[in-house]
């Protein structure tokens, strides 16, 4: 196990250093100059090669990139060309909003999906298991701002049980996180049932309804728990894609999260700030799955690796 | 108990009458098991044999009620467990039934049993059904029964999972379950196809002393004439979904009438009689598609095969000692 959890925790390591390379090629690759963007239009030439001395960007790439890798495991992400704040502070100021927005849309999504995609299993082939996916798929299909609108409409001010935006309590999360939640359960549902269907066919099943037990300790006990697993590979992934923000729903709710910071940067060409943020949603992908990997084991003891 | 007790409460356990299984299929309804009937009684093992397909399993998830219906649906036929039509049972009541008074155990150990929960627990949880036994009683129990199913160090096993264990011994956890509430029944679908020919004799061995101990009685489904003749007590030969001969073991393997039995008996290889080849018997089982009422379905690929064989169906007759058959030319013994 534990030797797992080294091998698994050195694979992390490695991918995060391969993103470190993307993010320092990105900040090449963009069409613009970052010491022309700090030193404004009328800057003399002098100033401009000061300026790039200054930061360190007339050295070759790869002391470059040494430089930026050690700063980057002294928690220095560097400083917002714009808003001339260090990108950590920016991040972390943003990540509290993010990862509450994070576990409500996580829960929404489980708390929609899980029931729906088992009750459809259960159902395969009725009219109650058609009508689930057409639901399901209309989630999926919708855009973000649709449902988010939809649902400010009729719960903000049609009637007005939540706040029409913004954060600060937990009715502020609700709607964000809801719309999350319809727009991702439908992909939760889908595999869910899917899975169900799958185990349900299972030998282990005929034997669990052989012993006299109730239909629903069958498919919740015996079903669900191995049924369950691409969900938590699938809740490992969420982790790390809501990491990285969730731009639309933060622009519908004004919801001060990651994605809003990145958005506004992406806008301005802030490298730092974009560089910044695709490396936490890397992190968040990365730490994501290693969670999903720790959990698994619980759930499924064949994976317990000795 | 001495024996004449035993011979004189000698009840019938299950009676299977008239009973027609079929399937919905997109292309209409098929009947897997035709008008097909038997009885076991207390202590007795009744063999259901026959080839793939011929509608034992379907017979045995029948009894059980374990058929998805639809698509399945009984067409007619009474099944009676100790007087009770099991057929027109609420579904509480004949879960109270499932697992406790008649255990089943089926004929992939290696997948029958749930790898997400240990041994221990798979047992206990029959006890916590039908005995509402809590979790600590339910695994000293299982502890028990393991050691009566003849798995060592039970007391280490019990926390194990599937995976851990070999075929041989997730074939005895699931005897284990099967036994647990001591049931007066026990259906065994192909319990020792999947394992290796060492671990099937002790499996049979280990089913054979259980039963003597619960005085229990067994339907054992298989395709095996040798595991039948060691054994059963009772066999009914199924063809295609119906009973075609059934007889008292030693009857039917000295006197083998039906043309399908008798093809079956000389398909089994026999030390000291060396052939180049192992007879068989051409063709296969019909599909469920097409099966006719109107001729006797094994006609296709009898070797004695008359006309009347094509043009009327043979029906179940009762001959001497005991023995049916159906059958308008059967061979000679």
């Amino acid at each position: 196990m534990l030797q797992f959890l080294a091998r698994r925790f050195g694979q992390a390591v490695a991918i995060l250093l391969g993103v470190t390379v993307i993010t320092f090629a990105l900040s090449f690759l963009m069409p613009a100059d970052p010491v022309r963007m700090i030193a404004g239009r009328s800057a003399t030439p002098e100033t401009v090669e000061s300026i790039r001395r200054e930061l360190g960007l007339d050295q070759p790439l790869p002391a470059q990139y040494l430089r930026y890798v050690s700063r980057l495991l002294q928690g220095d992400f560097g400083r917002s060309y714009m808003q001339k704040t260090e990108v950590s502070t920016l991040i972390l100021s943003r990540l509290p909003a993010t990862l509450l927005l994070l576990a409500g849309a996580i829960f929404f999504e489980l708390l929609i999906g899980m029931p729906a995609g088992i009750f459809a299993a259960t159902r395969r082939g009725r009219a109650s298991d058609n009508w689930i996916m057409a639901i399901s798929f209309a989630g999926v299909s919708m855009p973000q701002f649709v449902i988010g609108l939809l649902l400010l409409y009729l719960f903000a001010y049609m009637i007005p049980i939540f706040p029409l935006g913004g954060y600060g309590s937990l009715m502020h999360l609700v709607l964000p996180a809801l719309t999350l939640g319809i727009s991702g359960g439908g992909w939760y549902s889908r595999m869910m049932r899917s899975a169900m269907i799958d185990v349900l066919r299972k030998d282990y099943i005929r034997t669990a309804r052989a012993k006299g037990m109730r239909e629903q300790r069958v498919i919740l006990v015996h079903g669900l728990r191995n049924a369950i697993l691409p969900i938590i590979a699938m809740v490992g992934l969420d982790i790390g894609i809501f990491m990285a923000g969730a731009v639309v729903v933060e622009s519908v709710y004004g919801w001060p999260g990651i994605g809003q910071l990145a958005w506004q940067a992406i806008q301005v060409v802030d490298i730092p700030i974009i560089m910044g943020v695709t490396l936490v949603a890397a992190i968040g992908i990365v730490t994501g799955n290693l969670l999903a990997d720790l959990v698994m084991p619980f759930l499924d003891p064949r994976l317990q690796l000795e | 108990m001495a024996e004449a007790g035993k011979a004189a409460r000698a009840e019938t356990v299950l009676t299977v009458e008239d009973l027609t299984v079929g399937f919905v299929t997109e292309t209409g309804a098929v009947r897997a098991v035709e008008s097909i009937g038997f009885s076991i009684d207390q202590g007795k093992t009744l063999g259901l044999v026959g080839e793939s397909g011929c509608g034992k399993s379907v017979t045995a998830m029948a009894v059980m009620r374990l058929l998805q219906m639809p698509p399945a649906f009984v067409a007619s036929g009474r099944i009676l467990f100790d007087g009770q039509d099991l057929l027109t049972l609420p579904e509480h009541r004949m879960r109270s039934i499932r697992g406790n008074r008649i255990g089943m155990i089926f004929q992939e150990p290696m997948t029958s049993l749930n790898p997400c929960f240990t041994v221990g627990f798979q047992i206990g949880e029959v006890l916590r059904i039908h005995r509402g036994m809590n979790r600590s009683e339910a695994r000293d129990r299982a502890v028990e029964l393991m050691e009566g199913v003849g798995i060592g160090a039970a007391e280490s096993r019990v926390d194990q999972y599937p995976h851990q264990l070999s075929g041989g011994l997730r074939q005895r956890v699931l005897i284990a379950i099967a036994l647990a509430c001591q049931p007066r029944l026990l259906i065994a679908d192909e319990p020792t196809t999947a394992l290796d020919v060492t671990v099937q004799a002790q499996i049979l061995n280990l089913l054979a002393r259980l039963q003597e101990q619960l005085d229990m009685s067994v339907l054992l489904i298989t395709h095996d004439l040798g595991v039948v003749a060691e054994t059963c007590d009772h066999v009914a030969v199924m063809y295609a979904g119906r009973v075609v001969e059934s007889a008292p073991v030693a009857e039917l393997f000295s006197r083998p009438a039906h043309p399908y039995t008798c093809g079956l008996m000389s398909a089994i290889p026999q030390l000291g009689r060396r052939s180049e080849y192992l007879p068989t018997i051409p063709g296969v089982v019909p599909s469920l598609e097409n099966r006719s009422v109107h001729q006797c379905c094994f006609a296709g690929r009898c070797l004695q095969s008359q006309m009347i064989c094509f043009k009327q169906f043979p029906p179940l007759k009762k001959e001497r000692n005991n023995h049916d058959l159906a059958c308008w030319n059967p061979c000679e013994s």
